[in-house]
């Protein structure tokens, strides 16, 4: 940009001139970093406004959140359907896609796999066998309901933000007709669950931790994605067809093959998250598996700025926040909105810090004037 | 899921243990050096309903010196309630913890409870199992539908066409159950009452509750009660457009100054003070603490507008006859499919109304 | 037989103008913003920020109108927020939107606390039933002003857009940028202006929902109606008037489930309930291939590219 290819002739910024890539590394640590200061200073002015104290308020987050070997699990535990999650809608997005359909395809994704698990328990399968059938079958489910999406918006021309959205509250109400209907489990009177899978079948915490697998299936996955999207020709044809559909036509790629792949990968995702809260948390499928994941997804996913490694840390970020927001509500009295006011706060700030990259004076790189 | 078969015998001693802990002040027991109640909450504490119903009662046990009450609103049935009571365990060293929501329980309550041995956690329905379930959980639970089988009757003799409407939120076994007795009310006064039942799908849907609400009366209805978690909505819109209603969970008089008939409210605070009580004596908290009309674990709003002087005579005289025990389900009863689902008389606590799939003839609606 | 159905028909009738308020204010309020080039995913923020201004304010004042002005203002701002952030190079609309969908529903949790337990003074209702004896009809005509509103809302944008120096700015602003700064235009002063006046709209959208339909304040009270007007707009294909018959069948399809179990037919509920949804991918699925879809669709708006 203009003001720091002016600056970049200065003899005195020789000295951090760095390569692109570094440069690039370091913005992305250093506008992140100063966006979640800046967001803690106005809560913190916000906090005093109300005469609260802010630095009780933070030290509450630390402690709930991170201090002890119990806080942290908490947060890791939390943060581990979001990174499903946030993943099932950065991908689409890298070619362009508005997803907002995590929600529908993880909760339809967790009833398959409760539900073809049933037959699997009642005929004594076993389980080192059966849970990866009931994860096949979650994201086979997850990936052909989001599938839809990217195939209606590619072959109908349906806009994919408004059938995602659409196929989300089909899917809940698909879910409760299912589990209050034909798959309703006789002894659940109160409320309406498919068979409970029993002990053996659920699939239990890491060694040594109180967090579930799914935790480490996301960051694997994470990792994979990443891999996908930015070392493999199906990623690098994503992101052109992301950066300019007409060209990556003309190009002769299969924008239409490419949508609907991202979107049955995004909804395997999800789908797998579903997994998880059935076979780690609930046991069965019910009702709660609409638990928004989806949706906070859909912000974990644009503070990571679509990067799927980086959909880690901020999934971490979430989950610390809602792992600290009981004690918010039990020790200073604050209602449990309260967290959802700093979650806001911190998404605009961190919006408004995309402004900076490739514009901070001090990491002008040879090549500065180039970057757009 | 579990289901717990009660005997009428245990439930009779804890409501004897109600009432001479109710007789009791709290403040006179020898307070040990302070101990610590987490509730837990699905909702907003303050929704004129189930959530404020409980947090209702943590506010009196808030005030008994030596006690100090940890709450938190909003958790959803997921593995963040898990995470809530463990928190209030090692953060708070929380010595009980109360989770009142429903689908808190199973694997929730049951995992923390077998990971913490030494802290006790009571849920509110009635699930703990004596054989299989850890001894620190425990459960407790009102029969609500006592309280709106008085509803039913107070409003069969309010009602002009005998038309009644309940909207419930879902088919489960507590809102039949409680949609059941409101008809069962109804029709002890008058055999020819109805009522006409909508399910919304959802605990909490402010519009679909109004526009239910609409229908019914359209439909003719002209009391409207409801089981569902926040019953504002209901009441107002029936106020609003004219017809009396029966409460659900909380006082709710104040919403319908014209039309309040009566209203169905659970009393947490005697099983609550059970609990503050046992613990600072060093007491076992009891693990199971279930009741109705005849221990004073539930009540019926104070009459209001709506009410006939008929209505409040013979809804005192049915509240009389619930604390004498006198059955709500007497057969042979039909459900609205022709089947006979209860053939004798059945006890209020019988454990076979814990398995309520099924709405009486009378009822006009479907399950499925 | 012919009773129920006239029954339910009535219902629908009643449903559709009842429900179809908020959906159609922010509907409008969205239009207006797309049509300058820009998605404020975030409406339901200010229709959930709104509800709560609304009825704190009627509740202090005792004046239901100053809260639907105060839940105006309310939406304003933060769409204004959204308008000045998205100004800022490299920033993403869409994400903004949904931050401040974020910060609105916080905000409005956080401060409405108080608000959910007492009774504020409600809006009126114009009795439009009262030629007809039958009970039925004189219910399903009773009918708010602020729908009113929202239909004169929905001519005066249509006439605007298409008739005046105004409307003709904002389309070229929406459909090509470039064009509009060869023209002397500020892009993001038109964008800032129309994306504030879309907030307002969805501001009394939520005044609608705690003032009269429903009419209480309460956390779960708007379920995801602003994102799904929001939605609507695209169905609606960017025109005014077609959001009025969006917001409308969006409303009667609401009605039909509880209608349906009020005349006893009641098997598969759940799907009665999810109709305006599935009707609407059904709509979209038949109707979107057009040609004139595409043509419609604001050329600037990162959404349909």
């Amino acid at each position: 940009m203009s003001l720091s290819s002016a600056t970049s002739d200065l003899p005195a910024r020789r000295k951090l001139r760095l390569d692109p890539r570094s440069a690039a590394l370091i913005e992305a640590s250093v506008i992140p970093l100063a966006a979640l200061l800046a967001s803690a200073l106005i809560f913190s002015l916000f906090l005093t406004l109300l005469g609260k104290d802010p630095i009780r308020f933070f030290a509450l987050v630390w402690t709930g959140g991170v201090a002890s070997s119990f806080s942290f699990q908490n947060t890791l535990q939390r943060a581990a359907p979001l990174i499903l999650t946030g993943l099932a809608f950065a991908v689409p997005a890298r070619i362009g896609m508005t997803l907002l359909g995590a929600e529908g395809a993880l909760v339809l994704g967790g009833l398959a796999s409760a539900l073809v698990a049933i037959p699997m328990v009642l005929a004594g399968w076993p389980v080192w066998l059966g849970l990866p059938i009931m994860a096949l079958a979650a994201m086979a489910v997850g990936g052909v309901w989001m599938g839809i999406a990217g195939w209606l918006r590619h072959y109908r021309g349906v806009n994919e933000t408004i059938s995602s959205l659409l196929l989300t509250y089909i899917a809940v109400a698909i879910m409760n007709f299912l589990v209050e209907g034909v798959f309703r489990d006789p002894g659940s009177t109160n409320k309406a669950s498919t068979m409970p899978l029993g002990p053996d079948w659920r699939i239990g915490d890491m060694p040594g931790t109180s967090v579930h697998w799914g935790l480490a299936a996301g960051v694997i996955i994470a990792v994979l994605l990443w891999v996908l999207m930015e070392r493999t020709t199906f990623g690098f044809a994503a992101r052109i067809a992301g950066g300019n559909l007409r060209a990556a036509q003309a190009q002769g790629l299969a924008v239409g093959k490419l949508a609907v792949a991202s979107c049955a990968i995004a909804g395997a995702c999800a789908g797998l998250a579903g997994f998880f809260e059935v076979t780690a948390v609930h046991g069965q499928a019910n009702a709660s598996l609409a638990a928004q994941y989806g949706f906070t997804g859909i912000l974990v996913a644009f503070l990571a700025r679509q990067n799927p490694l980086a959909v880690v840390p901020v999934a971490l970020l979430f989950g610390a926040l809602g792992a600290s927001g009981g004690l918010i509500q039990r020790r200073m009295d604050m209602p449990d909105a309260t967290m959802l006011v700093l979650q806001g706060i911190i998404f605009v700030t961190l919006l408004v810090s995309e402004t900076l990259y490739g514009r901070l004076p001090f990491l002008s790189t040879e090549q500065a004037g180039d970057r757009t | 899921m579990t289901m717990t078969s009660l005997s009428r015998r245990s439930l009779l001693k804890s409501g004897a243990a109600a009432l001479a802990a109710s007789a009791l002040p709290l403040g006179a027991a020898r307070a040990q050096d302070g101990i610590t109640i987490g509730a837990i909450y699905v909702g907003p504490r303050d929704d004129f309903g189930w959530n404020q119903s409980h947090a209702a009662a943590m506010d009196i046990l808030r005030e008994v010196p030596g006690v100090s009450v940890v709450e938190e609103e909003n958790v959803p049935e997921t593995d963040a309630v898990a995470k809530s009571m463990e928190s209030m365990i090692n953060l708070d060293g929380a010595n009980l913890i109360l989770a009142t929501s429903f689908g808190y329980y199973n694997p929730f309550v049951l995992d923390v409870a077998a990971k913490y041995p030494e802290v006790q956690l009571r849920h509110c329905a009635p699930l703990w199992n004596p054989d299989t379930d850890p001894k620190n959980a425990g459960s407790y639970f009102s029969y609500l539908n006592q309280a709106h089988y008085v509803n039913g009757v107070a409003a069969g003799l309010s009602s002009a066409s005998g038309k009644l409407g309940f909207i419930a939120a879902k088919p489960v076994q507590t809102v039949l159950s409680n949609c059941n007795s409101f008809l069962l009310g109804a029709r002890s006064v008058n055999p020819n009452a109805t009522v006409q039942v909508i399910f919304t799908g959802s605990w909490s849907m402010p519009v679909r509750e109004a526009e239910a609400t609409n229908a019914l009366i359209d439909a003719d209805c002209d009391v409207i009660s409801c089981h569902v978690d926040s019953p504002k909505v209901v009441i107002e819109t029936a106020e609003a457009r004219g017809v009396k209603s029966c409460g659900h969970n909380a006082d709710q008089r104040a919403l319908a100054p014209n039309g309040f008939i009566t209203g169905a409210e659970s009393k947490w605070s005697t099983t609550y003070k059970i609990y503050a009580e046992a613990l600072m004596s060093g007491e076992t908290v009891p693990n199971l603490i279930a009741g109705g009309y005849h221990n004073d674990m539930v009540m019926n709003t104070p009459f209001g507008a709506g009410a006939t002087p008929e209505a409040i005579t013979a809804a005192g005289a049915a509240i009389e006859a619930l604390k004498g025990g006198k059955p709500i389900y007497v057969g042979p009863l039909k459900d609205n499919t022709g089947k006979l689902v209860i053939e004798g008389e059945m006890d209020n606590y019988a454990p076979e109304l814990e398995k309520m799939n099924y709405l009486l003839d009378g009822v006009i609606g479907s399950t499925t | 037989m012919s009773d129920a159905i006239f029954m339910v028909l009535m219902a629908m009738l009643g449903g559709a103008i009842r429900v179809s308020t908020p959906f159609l204010l922010v509907a409008l309020g969205e239009t207006l913003t797309e049509k300058s080039g820009r998605i404020n995913l975030g409406l339901e923020g200010n229709l959930v920020l709104g509800a709560m201004i609304a009825y704190a304010t009627s509740y202090s004042t005792g004046s239901p109108w100053l809260g639907v002005l105060a839940a105006g203002l309310a939406g304003m701002v933060l769409s204004a927020g959204h308008g000045w952030i998205c100004k800022l190079p490299k920033v993403n609309d869409i994400a903004v939107g949904i931050a401040f969908m974020n910060l609105g529903t916080g905000l409005a949790f956080f401060f409405g606390k108080p608000f959910i337990q007492p009774t504020a003074p409600r809006l009126d209702a114009i009795a439009l039933g009262a030629w007809s004896s039958n009970p039925q009809v004189q219910q399903a005509l009773k009918v708010n002003p602020l729908f009113f509103v929202g239909l004169g809302l929905a001519v005066l944008l249509w006439w605007m857009l298409k008739n005046t120096r105004w409307g003709l700015i904002i389309r070229m602003t929406g459909d090509s940028a470039a064009s509009a700064r060869a023209m002397g235009v500020s892009v993001d002063r038109v964008r800032l202006l129309a994306t504030s006046a879309g907030g307002f709209f969805a501001g009394i959208g939520g005044a609608f929902l705690s003032l009269y339909y429903p009419g209480s304040w309460s956390e779960s009270l708007s379920s995801g109606q602003g994102l799904m007007a929001v939605a609507l707009v695209i169905f609606a294909r960017w025109n005014p008037i077609r959001c009025v018959w969006a917001a409308l069948l969006f409303g009667a399809s609401g009605a039909l489930g509880p209608a349906l179990q009020s005349i006893g037919f009641s098997k598969g509920y759940y799907f009665f309930n999810a109709a305006p949804y599935i009707l609407t991918l059904v709509i979209m699925v038949l109707s979107a291939r057009s040609q004139k879809a595409a043509h419609e669709a604001p050329g600037e708006l990162s959404i349909v590219k």
